[in-house]
């Protein structure tokens, strides 16, 4: 029945079904089976009693009910204090009535809780940093999205973006082919502006091996050929894959599709292995960082909680480029106008990447333009587009509610130019221009750098 | 029964109490597990007790973290409850003769009456504006049961009837037995329920300090995390 059927407990394995998936706009049939789906109440259960030990549920027993979490959660603030947002009761009402319940939930309940799971959370695990007890809600919310996962009752892009991963080890339906040949044609554009730029494919032993998000292949080639462009000005030993593990996102972590998690960790760490580099450079990308090198490891099953060699964000490779001088900015082309930065909960709260960014702002930014918005840093609010939140077709609406937070935040700091090194927080921040007009641009690091490095002689156009 | 209540009761009471935590303290940590948990507790033991003794020690400071600071008026009524909770059980002179009579041994220092009165006086005003709070403030009222405020119950009745007795108010006698039927009726149930949360409040605090000091950054040696 579960091959005939949309919507069910299966993870998406082949391509076919995944385009049958593909095919059904919106998900309209797939949401309405979901209505008809049976909750595996024993299945339910009996992966609690596995999976949800000492940390959760000491969690979930020791939550004083004090509220302290309120007005960490930008859900509750945007929506006029509502208290059904508070992060300890969307815990308590979802994943602590299943557990209460012995899983003896039914599909009414489910859809309430797929609902809470994403889109009235980002995950971004803010509130884990306002609970006296130590209580990480995002964390649970997160443990949630999985139970209800292998229940199939999972959002459609999302089901779908785990099916992905598990079919072309990449987000999107982008296969290896795609990828080195999209970087064959960027290093042909552009390789009369930059005198000899190229992508290294498969070179064994190099410095650094380069990680990106597939939709750069689908939609912002350029993309590619500004981090080449940047590489090759740094006189960097770089390499791309020609097989899988180029890609470094994770929807499948967004998904709560743990097996796919694996899936999809496994090829990058594979990639290592066959590579051998000395470290792992991943693009502006938040949660492609966290799935791969703050969550991967575990995935893999990596004791010591690393992976097999040294990995760097992008902004981190930014900053390291400046400081020794292998970027090198040309004074006269620093922002001039005020600016400010976006925070990408995956890498500042998850894995503490604050004083880099700033570091970078140091060199881009005239003394006196940069400004930071409140909160920031590990503080920061998400961007209202997390967690998977962005593609979300059923929930845009709450979506776009979301993204009050950081407009209003964005607001407050004049500035009219946002850096976000992250393609979540990109894409939620270009959204939000749409949406409510405020007057801003928004932009990766690698078109603003592009635009102020001094570049060497030898890579300059001879006419 | 004031012979039972002044005798075995605090035998089994207290070791109840000591035993239960030491049992839930244990139980905890046998049931973390680094690959459901995502923290590799093991292969970096030195990041994981700085990060979880930031994570105990900025909690235990009033005002330093942000969450703190944000809710000034909550800080100060909250220490001011937990301080009294704390320190009158542990160092008030008589609850010291008792154990000096019962076990021979007792702490160095004991409350003198006017701090004990004052950190007492502390705990129930505090107490009273935490069940306020409860009613008043919609975030909290949504998640408040009835279970919360029989906690509240239960950690306020030994110092309401301890005082009652220090002041002699009406029959002394019967507050006295009163206090200590509530002390130890409190002891009994403090492992088995979220009053639990006087020594797991430690582990879980030192779990996302770990957490943090081992898988969000804390390896990092240019940043560390601010609560």
């Amino acid at each position: 029945m579960s091959e005939e059927t949309l919507c069910n407990r299966q993870p998406i394995q082949t391509e076919e079904s995944l385009k049958r998936l593909l095919k059904d706009s919106g998900g309209s049939q797939y949401y309405k089976e979901m209505k008809s789906l049976d909750v595996d109440q024993e299945l339910l259960w009996s992966t609690i009693q596995k999976t949800c030990k000492s940390r959760i549920r000491t969690w979930l027993e020791i939550c004083a009910n004090c509220g302290m979490c309120a007005d960490s959660c930008l859900f509750y603030l945007i929506n006029d204090r509502d208290p059904t947002q508070v992060p300890a009761y969307k815990v308590k009402t979802t994943l602590g009535e299943i557990i209460k319940r012995k899983g003896k939930v039914d599909n009414e309940f489910m859809h309430m809780a797929m609902k809470t799971a994403w889109a009235k959370c980002t995950c971004c695990n803010r509130c884990g940093m306002y609970c006296p007890n130590g209580i990480d809600m995002g964390v649970m919310i997160s443990y949630l999205r999985g139970l209800l996962y292998s229940q199939g009752f999972v959002p459609w892009e999302m089901k779908i973006g785990a099916g992905m991963h598990r079919v072309y080890k990449a987000q999107m339906d982008v296969t290896n082919e795609d990828f080195v040949e999209t970087c064959e044609w960027m290093a042909e554009e552009y390789e009369e502006d930059y005198v000899g730029l190229h992508f290294p494919v498969d070179k064994k032993n190099a410095d650094i091996f380069y990680t990106i998000n597939a939709r750069e292949v689908k939609h912002y080639p350029e993309d590619l050929a500004e981090a080449a462009i940047l590489f090759h000005i740094a006189g960097e030993d770089w390499t791309i894959t020609s097989g899988s593990g180029w890609e470094q996102t994770s929807l499948a972590m967004f998904a709560g599709d743990w097996g796919g998690c694996k899936v999809q960790v496994d090829s990058v760490f594979d990639a290592m292995e066959r590579l051998k580099p000395k470290r792992m450079v991943g693009t502006e990308c938040g949660h492609a960082h966290r799935g791969t090198v703050v969550e991967g490891p575990y995935w893999a099953e990596r004791e010591d909680g690393l992976p097999p060699v040294k990995c760097m964000h992008y902004v981190e490779w930014v900053a390291e480029a400046l400081r020794e001088g292998k970027l090198v900015i040309d004074p006269d082309k620093r922002i001039k106008e005020l600016v400010t930065l976006q925070d990408s909960c995956n890498y500042v709260r998850n894995h503490g990447l604050k004083k880099i960014t700033r570091e970078i702002m140091s060199y881009m930014v005239e003394p006196g333009y940069f400004i930071d918005m409140s909160p920031n840093e590990e503080h920061n609010y998400c961007c209202g587009g997390g967690g998977g939140f962005n593609g979300i077709g059923l929930y845009r609406k709450e979506r776009n509610q979301a993204l009050i937070t950081k407009r209003d935040q964005i607001l407050k700091t004049g500035a009219k130019l946002v850096i976000a090194p992250c393609h979540n927080c990109w894409d939620a921040i270009r959204d939000l221009e749409e949406e409510y007009k405020i007057g801003i641009r928004w932009s990766f690091l690698k078109p603003l750098l592009i635009k102020m490095v001094k570049i060497p002689e030898h890579m300059q156009p001879k006419d | 029964m004031q012979d039972i209540l002044t005798g075995p009761m605090i035998w089994l009471s207290l070791s109840v109490f000591v035993f239960g935590m030491l049992a839930r303290i244990i139980l905890y940590i046998r049931g973390l597990d680094w690959k459901l948990d995502r923290v590799a507790y093991r292969a970096h033991p030195k990041a994981g007790m700085k990060g979880a003794a930031r994570s105990i020690l900025y909690w235990l400071l009033p005002f330093a973290t942000r969450s703190w600071r944000k809710k000034p008026v909550m800080t100060i009524v909250f220490f001011t409850f937990h301080l009294g909770a704390i320190l009158v059980p542990l160092f008030l002179l008589a609850h010291n003769m008792i154990l000096k009579d019962m076990f021979c041994l007792s702490f160095p220092i004991t409350l003198n009456m006017c701090v004990a009165d004052l950190l007492s006086w502390g705990v129930i005003i505090s107490g009273i504006i935490l069940i306020l709070r409860r009613i008043s403030l919609p975030e909290a009222r949504i998640l408040t049961t009835t279970y919360d405020y029989f906690i509240l119950f239960l950690a306020l009745a030994p110092f309401v009837t301890g005082l009652l007795a220090r002041y002699q108010v009406g029959d002394y006698q019967f507050w006295y037995t009163m206090h200590l039927l509530c002390g130890e009726l409190f002891l009994l149930l403090a492992p088995f329920t979220k009053l639990s949360h006087i020594a797991l409040f430690f582990m879980s605090r030192a779990q996302l300090g770990m957490d943090y000091g081992i898988k969000r950054g804390g390896l990092r040696d240019d940043t560390n995390l601010a609560w």
